[in-house]
């Protein structure tokens, strides 16, 4: 069997910016995948391409083993896609929305009916689309990319800008949705939660290259250092050079939450050196918190920035 | 399921049905402007003319004190010292003519000059009455020319004159403005309703949406320019059935010939405005693009004046503005009885325009 999708070397570039610089990619049919990275990633660029939006400068992409070149019109049969932030037309309702797009497939009125009820839009199907909450534009949006029975379905951040509940509701119709009918998804998301909720193979983005690749759990072993102390100091302005000097791993502070983030191997080993270093250059802390590496602390680890910046 | 041209179309009645302004500005303000310009030419309007004096007591001029016996102090005129006379002349053919006579200095006589509220003054000195005004302005000239005879006591002269008041149907303004603001309505309903909506489409990533399905391209346009037609042709005859019965105005000329016009002029600006929106997706840009191309003809095309005003080496080129021709066809047809012999070669231009404008347009569209 093809995989559903596969991009080999491309790169596509904006006039001195290199969105997508090299991207090898494979993904087989019924895998859900996240494109994890900050704005300017390069997620959008290399979505639209294999959507068909835009053309990469060079390397191959082939969706279910074809080009789009040639095969335009099967592989948007064959596709299912929300944008990035599309506005619908405002006076117009859910329902006639749906209707219109289903239109464009030669749909039975009935699967707008089924879609309505997917995406939990039946309440509102009379409302015009520009009295529709966040939430619900982007329910709508998913429903639209639904219509088609797509085999792939590609989504662009679906819930940037929604709140947790807006969000909450989105993941579950996209769990729903994995449950029960066996298609691929890609997801382009800078929520590492998002990520690791939905989706069982990972991709981390950044300046257009792949930094990471693989499940949660092998990404976050892939890394040697792979806990965190987090602490602060009661004292103000501390050099940490006698931390960073002492072979415990690598330092950094988090200029939101002030704290610093010791990266190490192995806390029940390294926490008790930490301790007695501390205590023998005269500090004491002030709070002290030890967790297993997330995706946003090995991004930070990676990058020197946060995923969501 | 129906096609989807037909829910493109259906979409596209439904928008222009839920907004109303869209009905104002596209139906009624059409209509109230014929009424306002239609009613303010149309009254038998008294003409009025102010003139500034510059008095001199030691020089008197008898006839001029002679024509001010009679006049009349006005009150609560807007005038340097609120000094001011008015008295009425009327003379046969000619109608009553109203004249106003402000009292002042030099000095207030160059401001009111410079805001326009007088156009002539006069002084009275040694070697007899001054007049003194603008040579190139027509209107002062005719004021000077109609004030000078009566002082001189040759009002007789003037409505001696084999005077024939024009009042017979097409020689009106209402006839002459009618037929060009129907034309301007289709420009302007076609260019910013088709160029303005497609930009904001592709500006809200609309566009973008739409042709990331299997939809039709061209079907999408169709359904752009039909739903289109439909308002434009509603609008025409609105603006026409309210003329007729309004101000009593009939088509003399040939009707399908008129119609025909009217489409291949629907179809120039759809061309035109598909051209305009062709590449951007900034609703400023696009409201600028669509002023540089509308406003030039709308000022130009003689819709409300004639343009035979402009110098003579400019007119063929306002004659082969697509406005200009549409208006001045449906102005053939109504007032002079033209009919296909006149209208098929507007009738062909136009078509063309809209033909070569249209294909590039597509030829170039961006939809992402």
């Amino acid at each position: 069997m093809h995989p559903i999708v596969k991009v080999s070397n491309v790169i596509k570039h904006f006039k001195d910016v290199k969105a997508v610089d090299g991207i090898d990619l494979e993904m087989q049919q019924g895998e859900f995948l996240a494109l994890l990275g900050p704005n300017g990633a390069g997620k959008t660029t290399l979505v639209e391409m294999i959507e068909g939006i835009q053309q990469p400068d060079s390397g191959e992409i082939l969706i279910d083993g074809k080009h789009w070149a040639g095969h335009a019109k099967e592989l948007h049969h064959l596709i299912g896609l929300s944008l990035q932030e599309t506005h619908f037309i405002e006076k117009v309702t859910v329902k006639e929305t749906l209707k219109l797009f289903a239109s464009f497939y030669d749909l039975p009125k009935t699967r707008v009916e089924e879609v309505l009820e997917l995406v939990n839009l039946r309440e509102k199907q009379k409302a015009f689309v520009d009295k529709l909450s966040g939430g619900q534009k982007q329910r709508l949006a998913l429903g639209i990319a639904m219509l088609n029975k797509a085999k792939l379905l590609l989504l662009d951040e679906p819930t940037t800008g929604l709140d947790p509940t807006a969000r909450r509701e989105m993941w579950n119709i996209l769990m729903r949705l994995r449950e029960e009918h066996k298609i691929s998804l890609i997801l382009t998301s800078h929520y590492m939660e998002e990520a690791e909720y939905l989706c069982e193979r990972i991709v981390i983005l950044d300046k257009g290259k792949i930094l990471a690749q693989g499940t949660l759990s092998e990404i976050l072993t892939a890394n040697n250092f792979h806990e965190i102390i987090e602490f602060s100091f009661k004292e103000k302005d501390v050099n940490v050079d006698f931390i960073r000097n002492s072979g415990l791993g690598r330092i950094d502070l988090d200029d939101k939450t002030l704290k610093y983030k010791l990266f190490v191997s192995d806390i029940v080993v390294q926490l008790p050196t930490l301790l007695s270093l501390v205590k023998l250059n005269g500090f004491s802390m002030k709070s002290l918190e030890c967790h297993k590496m997330t995706l946003d602390d090995l991004f930070i680890e990676m990058t020197g920035r946060r995923l969501d910046q | 399921m129906q096609s989807s041209l037909l829910q493109l179309i259906i979409i596209q009645f439904k928008t222009f049905a839920r907004e109303p302004e869209v009905i104002f500005w596209s139906l009624l303000f059409p209509i109230l402007m014929a009424w306002g310009l239609g009613m303010a030419f149309n009254k038998e309007n008294e003409s009025v003319i102010t003139i500034m004096q510059v008095k001199n007591d030691q020089y008197p001029d008898p006839s001029f004190r002679k024509f001010m016996e009679t006049a009349t102090e006005i009150k609560n005129i807007n005038s340097p010292d609120g000094k001011a006379k008015e008295r009425d002349v009327t003379i046969q053919g000619l109608g009553t003519t109203h004249y106003k006579v402000i009292d002042g200095t030099w000095e207030q006589a160059y401001v009111l000059l410079k805001r326009g509220v007088v156009n002539l003054v006069l002084e009275e000195r040694t070697e007899g009455l001054q007049f003194h005004f603008d040579p190139k302005s027509g209107e002062a000239k005719a004021s000077y020319l109609q004030f000078s005879s009566i002082l001189k006591g040759k009002q007789d002269d003037l409505a001696q004159a084999m005077i024939k008041p024009l009042s017979q149907k097409g020689t009106r303004y209402i006839d002459f403005l009618i037929p060009g603001l129907i034309a301007m309505g289709l420009m302007m309903s076609t260019m910013w309703g088709i160029s303005y909506s497609l930009i904001e489409k592709r500006s809200k990533k609309l566009l973008r949406r739409l042709v990331a399905t299997p939809m039709s391209k061209s079907s999408f346009m169709v359904s752009q320019f039909v739903a289109r037609f439909v308002l434009c042709a509603i609008e025409a005859l609105v603006l026409y059935l309210f003329a007729k019965y309004f101000f009593d105005m009939t088509i003399e000329g040939n009707i399908p010939a008129l119609i025909t016009l009217f489409c291949a002029g629907f179809f120039a600006f759809c061309g035109i405005a598909l051209l305009l929106a062709s590449r951007t997706s900034n609703t400023f840009v696009g409201n600028g693009i669509i002023n540089v191309v509308v406003m030039p003809m709308m000022l130009l095309s003689g819709i409300y004046f004639s343009y035979h005003n402009f110098p003579d080496a400019v007119i063929p080129y306002i004659q082969a503005l697509p406005l200009t021709m549409i208006a001045d066809g449906i102005r053939g047809v109504f007032l002079e009885g033209a009919g296909w012999a006149e209208l098929v070669k507007p009738i062909l231009i136009l078509s063309t325009i809209g033909m070569v404008t249209f294909v590039s347009g597509l030829k170039v569209f961006k939809w992402y």
